[in-house]
């Protein structure tokens, strides 16, 4: 058992952390949830009844008429695709990050952090700024369209730009970085001999690849996928600067609650249903990362 | 309505001014991101010795939701026309009476007995303007003042429009378009209205704030607009045209009030009597691009503002509709409305 002294000294060293933790974190959540299950307020706010409304409010809506409940899927639809574009731009990332942080892992250890210098080179710069760049080379008279008309390759700009390609492109380039570093930790460590060996036991590329790489770059696989999936999910710079803002993401849909639609409770309550949804792919993490642990402990 | 932040926020960091706010000498102004002229400021500064802080807000309620908040350390704001009145029913601004100050007879009497604020006791004229769309006159040539062009677009259109991203903008202008009353709370008129906007939706490219840069840029030929942005972009492509449509429009006005809690409320006052001299006025009216409430103030605008036809109104125009607030039941309507639209 610690000592009184002891004890003591350590719940001073632990009290800056703790209060950190909870006054940005615990506190900001607590509000959040005590706002969401009230009423809201005239012209925004909230009025201290309390009210589940919010949570029906997201899957269902009453009829005016008979205030019976009625199946709404507006808003998981809006979920939906918020859940489909980070599950595409995640993929994206992995299938260009897997090669990339292959390249640089098997450089020479002096030319590697030139490399990954060069991967986190964008971060340098604001996101927004990032963005903006992109819309203005994929836009009907960039450079995309500009040099491949130069070409000959088409004669038409190819309209990407406010589409749903122009979201993939930016969440794929904004959160690439994420992906590349996990990775390349993971296949650094990779002890080449193991291909060699499975090369001599006659795997093919594709079976090394398959049976020897990539097991054990799962811990950087799975890392990466969660450091762009979490990030793209809630993304909101991205979709409204080049997607042209026809349709909400979660992120807008939930800023949208707090402005013109005056629902502080749904907007709270709709930002839990996201962060649950975040904790839940967490948890796979979690768990995934554990069996890893298992199988290698 | 909304309008982009594209300025910089002069102001200092915002702890800041929540901290500093008590010391003597100093006013804290909250306005519309890009609307308020430095020099303006600067020369306020000057006249009364005072270090004047600006912040901006880029909608009515993003400002509303802050101010609610409290302890913002603001002593001035500039809420559109229906704000003015939310902000007094909620008691959030402070009966100044400006319809007692020195410099309340340069206000047009037009100006005076407004809803939002009958008589002037809280708040005085900033800038005035509509909401319409511009179009390109070079790639439509047709007669460009009617809503159908946004929801029922010709071929060279379609596809090629951005609408505002504000809930109210773009279903006010569907009611219109089929004739409907404003704040409509009427189940299947709205639903009809949905239809309308969902079947319209395909021909649009955007929806955006940045109508600005969606013009010049190139990405559409029409806008839904303010008049003041239309005259800027304008400048940068000639052949854009500011269209007032038959079945009317949107007209607001912002206007300056001061914050009950005020820290500085004597600046404050000295600052909304400055703002009814029509010089200040005509220095923010040459900013902005808008029109103030201002007698006088022409004397000192722009040779290009007095005869700008996004300011100056064809006679044959429809009058400009100000839309009072909807009521909570009208708005969760149109939420609905909106969330399917962009679902």
């Amino acid at each position: 058992m610690l000592s009184r002294r002891a004890g003591l000294s350590r719940a001073a060293l632990l009290a800056p952390a703790l209060a950190i933790i909870l006054a940005v974190g615990v506190l900001p959540l607590g509000i959040t949830l005590v706002y969401s299950v009230l009423t809201p307020g005239t012209y925004g706010g909230v009025s201290w009844a309390f009210s589940l409304d919010a949570y029906v409010q997201f899957l269902f809506e009453r009829d005016i008429f008979d205030d019976t409940l009625q199946f709404n899927g507006a808003y998981l639809s809006i979920f939906a695709r918020s859940i489909g574009l980070a599950f595409g731009a995640t993929l994206g990332a992995l299938i260009l990050g897997f090669p990339t942080a292959w390249f640089i892992a098997t450089r020479p250890r002096e030319q590697r952090n030139l490399w990954l210098f060069l991967i986190t080179l964008p971060f340098w710069t604001n996101l927004l700024i990032r963005t903006y760049a992109m819309l203005l080379i994929i836009r009907d008279e960039g450079i995309v369209n500009l040099s491949l008309m130069q070409v000959g390759l088409i004669s038409e700009p190819l309209s990407i730009l406010y589409t749903d390609t122009a979201v993939f492109i930016g969440l794929i380039y904004a959160y690439l970085p994420f992906m590349v570093l996990p990775l390349y930790a993971s296949l650094e460590k990779i002890d080449m001999r193991l291909l060699e060996a499975g090369y001599d036991l006659y795997a093919g590329r594709w079976k090394v690849l398959r049976h020897v790489i990539v097991p054990l770059a799962r811990p950087g696989i799975v890392a990466g996928c969660v450091l762009v999936f979490i990030p793209g999910l809630g993304a909101y710079i991205t979709p409204e600067l080049l997607g042209g803002g026809k349709k909400l993401m979660i992120g807008n849909m939930i800023a949208m609650q707090f402005g013109s639609s005056r629902n502080w409770p749904f907007g709270s309550a709709a930002a839990l249903i996201l962060m649950a949804l975040v904790v839940l792919v967490l948890l796979a993490h979690a768990r995934a990362a554990g069996r890893e642990g298992r199988a290698h402990g | 309505m909304t309008r982009p932040v594209t300025g910089l926020a002069v102001a200092s960091a915002l702890a800041l001014v929540g901290t500093v706010a008590a010391a003597e000498g100093e006013l804290n102004i909250y306005n519309w991101g890009n609307y308020t002229p430095p020099e303006l400021l600067e020369k306020f500064e000057q006249e009364y010795d005072v270090e004047v802080n600006l912040d901006g807000y880029d909608s009515n309620e993003t400002m509303l939701a802050k101010v609610q908040a409290g302890n913002t350390g603001y002593d001035i704001v500039v809420p559109g026309d229906y704000m003015i009145k939310v902000m007094i029913e909620q008691d959030l601004l402070a009966e100044i009476k400006p319809n007692e100050m020195e410099n309340f007879d340069n206000v047009d009497p037009k100006w005076v007995d407004v809803w939002w604020d009958p008589g002037r006791d809280y708040s005085i004229p900033y800038q005035w303007g509509t909401t319409s769309f511009t179009v390109d006159t070079a790639v439509y040539d047709g007669d460009i003042n009617s809503l159908s062009l946004l929801f029922d677009p010709p071929e060279e259109l379609k596809g090629r429009i951005n609408m505002l991203n504000d809930m109210n903008d773009v279903i006010n202008a569907g009611l219109r378009y089929l004739g409907y009353g404003r704040c409509n709370g009427n189940e299947e008129q709205m639903r009809e209205v949905m239809d309308l906007l969902i079947e319209a939706k395909q021909h649009w490219r955007t929806m955006d704030y940045a109508t600005i840069e969606k013009l010049t840029s190139g990405d559409v030929d029409l806008s839904q607009n303010w008049n003041g942005a239309a005259m800027r972009a304008r400048a940068q492509r000639p052949t854009l045209q500011y269209a007032y449509p038959k079945e009317g429009f949107t007209g607001w006005m912002d206007n300056i009030a001061v914050l009950k809690d005020a820290p500085n409320m004597e600046n404050a006052k000295l600052f909304v009597n400055f703002m009814m001299e029509p010089e200040h006025a005509a220095m923010a009216s040459n900013f902005a691009r808008y029109a103030n409430g201002i007698l006088g103030s022409e004397e000192f605008m722009d040779a290009e503002m007095l005869e700008a036809p996004e300011i100056v109104m064809p006679a044959d125009a429809p009058a400009p509709d100000f839309v009072t607030p909807c009521p909570q039941e009208v708005v969760d309507l149109y939420n609905k409305v909106w969330t399917r639209l962009k679902q």
